[in-house]
Order: C-alpha cells, then structure tokens, then sequence
C-alpha cells in the first residue's frame, strides 16, 4: 500500500516537473530529425499526388478529381499540424487546441455560409440579370 | 469566530502568481495566427464566390502554370524543413548550425518570393492584372496576402539572424526562433489551401 502511494507521489512530481520543465524556457516540443522527415516525406507524398493527377488530366469524373485534390490537401494540413506545427492536447494546458478547434468551427461557417448564400443569390438573381433579353436596357 | 480572524493571504492569494518571462508567449502568438487564419478564411471565401466571375477575361486554364505552382510549392516545402532543422539545432545549442539553417530557410523562402513576382508580372502583362475580372481581383487578393505574410517572414528571418548573431541563443532569441516557427510552419499550411483551391481545381 505503502509503496502505492510512493508511486503515486513519484508520479505526480514527475508530471509536476514536465508541466513547469525549465530546460527549455518556451517548455514545449520541439520534435526531432526523424518526426521532421516522416512530416517532410508524408507531406511530398500527399503533394506530388494531386499534381500528377491535374497534370495528367484528371479522372473522367470532374467531382472525383475534386474530391481526392480536396482529400489529399485536407489530410496533409493535418500532417502539417502534427510533424511541423507539433499540435497536440496537453501544450499550455489545452488551449492551444481550443483556439483551433474554435477557429475551424469558424472557419467552416464563413465558408461553407459564403459559398452557400453567394450560389443561392446568382441562381435566384439569373432571370432578372438579363437585362437585355427582357429588353430594360442596361 | 475563528475565520474572521484569519489573515487574508491565507484565503485569498495576495501576491500575484509569478510566470517567468515569456511563458505565455506561445499561447498569444497562436491566437495571433488564428485570427490570420480567420482572415485567410474570409479571402478564400471571397475568391470561392468570385473565382467563376471572368467577366468574359481570361480563367485559370489560360493563366495558370502548373509546373511553376510545384516549383513553389516544393521551395516552400523544403524551406518548412529547414527552419525544423534550425529549431533542432537551436536545441542542441548549436549556433552556427541554427545560424546556417536559418539562411537555408531564408534563400527558399526569397526563391518562393521571386517566383511568385515572376508569375504575377507575368499576368499583369499579358493583361490579366487585378482590376481585368472578379476571379483575378480575388486570385491577387488571396496569392498576394500570402506572399506578402512569406516576404514580412523573411524580414523578421534576416532579423532574427543579426539578432542569434549579436547575442547567441539566448532565452529571448529563443522564445522568437519558436514564434517565427510557427509562424512560418503555419505559411506553409495556408499554401496547401492556395495551390488546392485556387490552381489544382482551377485547372480540373
């Protein structure tokens, strides 16, 4: 039981030491060589595929092309974000996390609202546009 | 009454918790460039709506140059790279290797730089210049907001470099190499949006 607790202080001493590690002062990771190639060589994968593919004239289907293109760019943000940003859930506390989470929730409304109001308001706006063909004169 | 006779400081903390300088720093730098990524956002939107609008000008399959994009793309690549071998470096407290890295990283993000301006001289000449379209007005909006982010790194690059050059790596040089990191990992990331959105599907 004894030895139990002893652990547990160990441990948490630890954890206390890492949270306020003064070795570096900015106390975060750095990453090294090997996290920093496996980033580099992921990112020249998810990069020289949706090139070769637009330069090769893409698949039949434009929305397929579209999609790996988007997939591809999607998943390499993320491998950015890991091996070069070094995002994770614990640097200062979490909130570095949440700041990107609450940006993407943004980010994502501005988008997806812009695109979607903007179509809506030229298809609806088409016929009155055509000013000539109604003969209004310009 | 035996709490009412406490003194304050043993309820209340009086004194103000003490971080060392500089321990927020990182947190508030990547606020910083959340609120750029929001503003890169609202230009993406702008050129997602006018990106179709060529007012009957030229669109991006008679503009764009592919082979030049990858070339771009691959320096800014390389240059991501770099700075993570001066960053490692920089750990191992070893100057001159940070000092060559960084010059490294400095000379492709000036390659990226002189590509772009070559490529943008190249539009405004063949007459397709911001106010020719809705698409090119967006398109020089988005692609020279981030060239201008890579210019404005590679100033505070040259800056910092003088700086490791006069004082060594101390702890504030540091605390910089790591905000101008993120700074120029996170250019890297708004690339991927720009040569996905705007020249891969431009050019399906």
């Amino acid at each position: 039981m004894a030895s139990i607790e002893a652990q547990g202080d160990k441990h948490r001493a630890e954890r206390h030491a890492e949270r306020h590690g003064d070795h570096h002062d900015d106390g975060h990771d750095h990453g090294s060589v090997r996290s920093y190639l496996t980033g580099f060589v992921l990112s020249v994968i998810l990069t020289a595929i949706p090139f070769a593919i637009v330069m090769a004239g893409g698949f039949e289907s434009r929305f397929l092309t579209a999609a790996v293109v988007v997939g591809m760019a999607i998943v390499q943000i993320l491998v950015h974000m890991v091996y070069f940003l070094h995002m994770n859930t614990r640097s200062d506390e979490g909130w570095t996390m949440m700041a990107l989470i609450f940006t993407v929730v943004i980010l994502v409304i501005v988008l997806a609202g812009s695109l979607w109001v903007m179509f809506n308001m030229n298809t609806n706006m088409m016929p009155q546009m055509n000013h000539e063909a109604l003969g209004l004169g310009s | 009454m035996n709490t009412a006779t406490q003194a304050p400081g043993d309820f209340w903390e009086v004194e103000p918790h003490h971080h060392h300088e500089g321990a927020s720093t990182s947190i508030g730098f990547w606020i910083y460039l959340m609120s750029d990524c929001l503003m890169f956002a609202v230009l993406f939107a702008v050129f997602g709506v006018l990106g179709g609008s060529y007012a009957a000008g030229p669109g991006p399959k008679d503009l764009f140059d592919l082979e030049l994009v990858a070339l771009n793309t691959a320096f800014l690549l390389l240059s991501s790279i770099t700075y993570g071998f001066a960053m490692l470096a920089m750990v191992k407290e070893n100057t001159r290797g940070t000092l060559m890295w960084l010059g490294i990283t400095l000379v492709f993000g000036l390659l990226f730089l002189a590509v772009e301006i070559y490529e943008f001289q190249h539009l405004i000449h063949l007459g397709a210049g911001p106010q020719r379209s809705a698409f090119l007005s967006a398109f020089f909006a988005l692609v020279g907001t981030h060239g201008l982010h890579v210019a404005f790194g590679c100033l505070w690059l040259v800056t910092l470099m003088i700086q490791i050059r006069q004082r060594g790596l101390i702890p504030a040089n540091r605390r910089r190499l790591a905000c101008l990191s993120m700074f120029w990992h996170f250019l890297d990331v708004i690339w991927i949006g720009v040569f996905t959105f705007v020249y891969l599907l431009g050019m399906i």
